[in-house]
């Protein structure tokens, strides 16, 4: 039986900044307009995200009330912040105090130095819709310029999200590629698949969020933000054939200029090929899927559950 | 409508009711949060909608009634020139004074153009409780009537909707309007009933792409979900043909004429789309054993596809 691996991520900001909404949309399957209906988090909640079989995210997300922040940072600061993989800390773009979120901020990656050294962090500046779309990018350079300069040891990566678009997923795909450990084993593994189905793009998501794991690209395209997009866009559908009391399964696109499959790939993924010539038949790629199950089931329960 | 000129659809209602956010939510693709920051409407503003042959319509979008009453006398000709009426009222506000101003506008319309429908959207549900929806839109209803009754007139000619811009709801009350001023929209039904009898399919929708207003249904019963699922899947096959439909040279249009898709779903059915014109998608649902011969279903769409085409050059 191979060993579970377990990954502690911590998910921190100040109260009202996003970080149940996130974690709501990317794992319980709500839609953006569900996270209205939550309510403020009181300590810490904890999840376990089962994720590629055998990696399991140990989520902690931390009710960023006042009272309980200073709780993290005192009494409860080893139990914390010890054993973290990976810590998220939530900026709300609009937020009415900044010097408060820098405050806490800075608290926490003080207390991730000292007790988890070789955590991984990311800023997620987020409810970037509230920004009008012609200042966003300016919006978020300085505030991302910002909060790297609070801590310049530490190598921070920092995302603009909205849970109205697909730069959640962008980030969240970020993250969690972050967690997976061997993963270039399965890019290569990917591309020799691709290059097999004479395939244009060849990506993999993980089944029940929708991010993308790994993903090879054999033609150039002009769009990097197509991956995040797809997600976005696969994952409502997902939830929209909820409502007719199924699940989608598998699905074909396609125009003169190209086929996209999506079909249910190993227990815990599916895959996206995209192709453009036009002289390959549906069937042989279809083919082409069953045969590499069986091959990627395998690799991707050894590439997930073996810690580093 | 007079022939030879676009039907004309007024869009009227109460101050800040919605009447704008409707219009770009369904026609220009803004997204609900956007039309927060739309400004007051301050004149009568006219958009000219023609994806197709047979979606071309202009919708006259007019100001608050209160601040920038039209005279007497146009109103009566724009009156007498629409092919349907929009009033949009807002469900979460008082009704005390929507409702004697739609009373009144009713009473006019039954007086200019009596073969016209005015169509009552009661706007902005999404922020009421189940019960609280159907109580205002009951309350609608009724008020009107009572207001009309003093004037010994009664609703006829008055069609309700329950809207919101944050779901299905708009396009659904949209569809329905713009379905009274689909040229040949019998004969369309006509042939959708024929195909899905042909090709045992369990529905169809004729809907416009850039919109997302179907155009025409078969005459099986409406189901919500269905409609919704269907909506979406087409959602889906416009979004990735965007991001992987351009071509080589990034010419190519991403819905063209070989757009299709397939999308098998784990009870048993199936939704198929094809491009029919244009602007035009035909996207149904059928059951597994029925997909298992897609070419049959292929080439009944490919008939009626040029059946649709014929229609247009008539």
């Amino acid at each position: 039986m191979s060993k579970q691996d377990l990954k502690k991520v911590l998910l921190m900001g100040k109260s009202g900044a996003g970080k149940t909404s996130m974690r709501s949309i990317i794992f319980a399957n709500y839609v953006a307009r569900d996270t209205t209906r939550l309510g403020a988090t009181i300590d810490v909640e904890h999840s376990h995200v089962r994720f590629l079989g055998n990696l399991v995210l140990n989520l902690w997300d931390c009710g960023g009330q006042e009272a309980f922040m200073d709780s993290y940072f005192e009494t409860q600061r080893d139990h914390i912040f010890r054993n973290v993989a990976l810590l998220i800390y939530v900026f709300d773009i609009e937020s009415a105090d900044y010097a408060a979120d820098v405050r806490y901020y800075k608290s926490c990656i003080e207390a991730i130095e000292q007790n988890s050294p070789h955590a991984k962090v990311f800023c997620l500046i987020h409810k970037m819709d509230l920004i009008a779309d012609e200042l966003r990018e300016q919006a978020l350079t300085e505030r991302s310029d910002q909060v790297k300069s609070l801590c310049e040891n530490v190598d921070v990566r920092c995302f603009g999200t909205s849970i109205w678009d697909e730069t959640l997923y962008r980030a969240w795909s970020q993250i969690v590629y972050a967690l997976i450990p061997n993963v270039q084993v399965l890019e290569k593994q990917i591309k020799q698949f691709a290059e097999v189905t004479c395939a244009d793009e060849v990506v993999l998501f993980e089944r029940a969020t929708f991010l993308v794991i790994a993903h090879v690209s054999i033609k150039e395209h002009g769009d990097a933000h197509r991956f995040e997009k797809i997600s976005n866009i696969v994952k409502q559908f997902k939830l929209s054939c909820g409502k007719v009391q199924s699940q989608f399964q598998s699905m074909e696109v396609r125009n003169s200029n190209f086929t996209a499959f999506v079909d249910q790939f190993t227990a815990n993924t599916a895959v996206m090929i995209v192709q453009s010539d036009p002289i390959i038949q549906p069937s042989a790629t279809a083919l082409n899927i069953k045969l590499a199950r069986a091959h990627f089931e395998d690799l991707i329960r050894h590439t997930a559950g073996v810690p580093q | 409508f007079t022939m030879g000129k676009k039907p004309r659809v007024l869009l009227m209602g109460s101050r800040r009711a919605g009447k704008t956010s409707i219009f770009k939510t369904v026609f220009h693709k803004m997204s609900p949060h956007e039309t927060l920051f739309l400004e007051s409407t301050t004149m009568i503003t006219r958009y000219d909608v023609s994806n197709s042959s047979f979606f071309q319509f202009s919708i006259w979008d007019f100001p608050c009634a209160t601040e920038a009453e039209p005279a007497a006398s146009d109103m009566e000709s724009m009156l007498k020139g629409a092919a349907a009426i929009v009033y949009v009222v807002d469900a979460q506000d008082d009704l005390s004074e929507s409702m004697p101003q739609l009373a009144k506008l009713v009473l006019k319309v039954q007086k200019h153009n009596p073969k016209i429908l005015v169509h009552v959207f009661v706007h902005k549900h999404d922020g009421l409780s189940e019960d609280d929806k159907q109580e205002v839109y009951r309350s609608v209803s009724e008020r009107l009537r009572s207001e009309l009754q003093d004037e010994s007139s009664s609703d006829f000619g008055v069609a309700y909707h329950l809207t919101s811009i944050y779901d299905y709801t708009v396009f659904e009350a949209v569809s329905r309007v713009v379905q009274n001023l689909v040229p040949h929209l019998s004969h369309l039904e006509g042939l959708l009933d024929a195909l899905i009898s042909k090709s045992r399919l369990d529905k169809a929708f004729l809907f416009d792409v850039v919109s997302k207003v179907y155009i025409a249904t078969d005459s099986t019963p409406f189901d919500p979900q269905t409609y919704e699922v269907c909506s979406d899947m087409m959602d889906v096959v416009i979004d990735v043909s965007c991001i992987y439909g351009a071509g080589d040279d990034g010419d190519g249009q991403a819905y063209d004429t070989n757009s299709a898709s397939v999308m098998r779903l784990t009870n048993g059915n199936v939704l198929f789309l094809r491009e029919v014109s244009k602007y035009l998608a035909l996207v149904c649902m059928m059951r597994q054993e029925t997909a298992d011969s897609l070419g049959l279903v292929n080439h009944n769409v490919d008939l009626f596809k040029s059946a649709l085409k014929q229609l247009f050059e008539e």
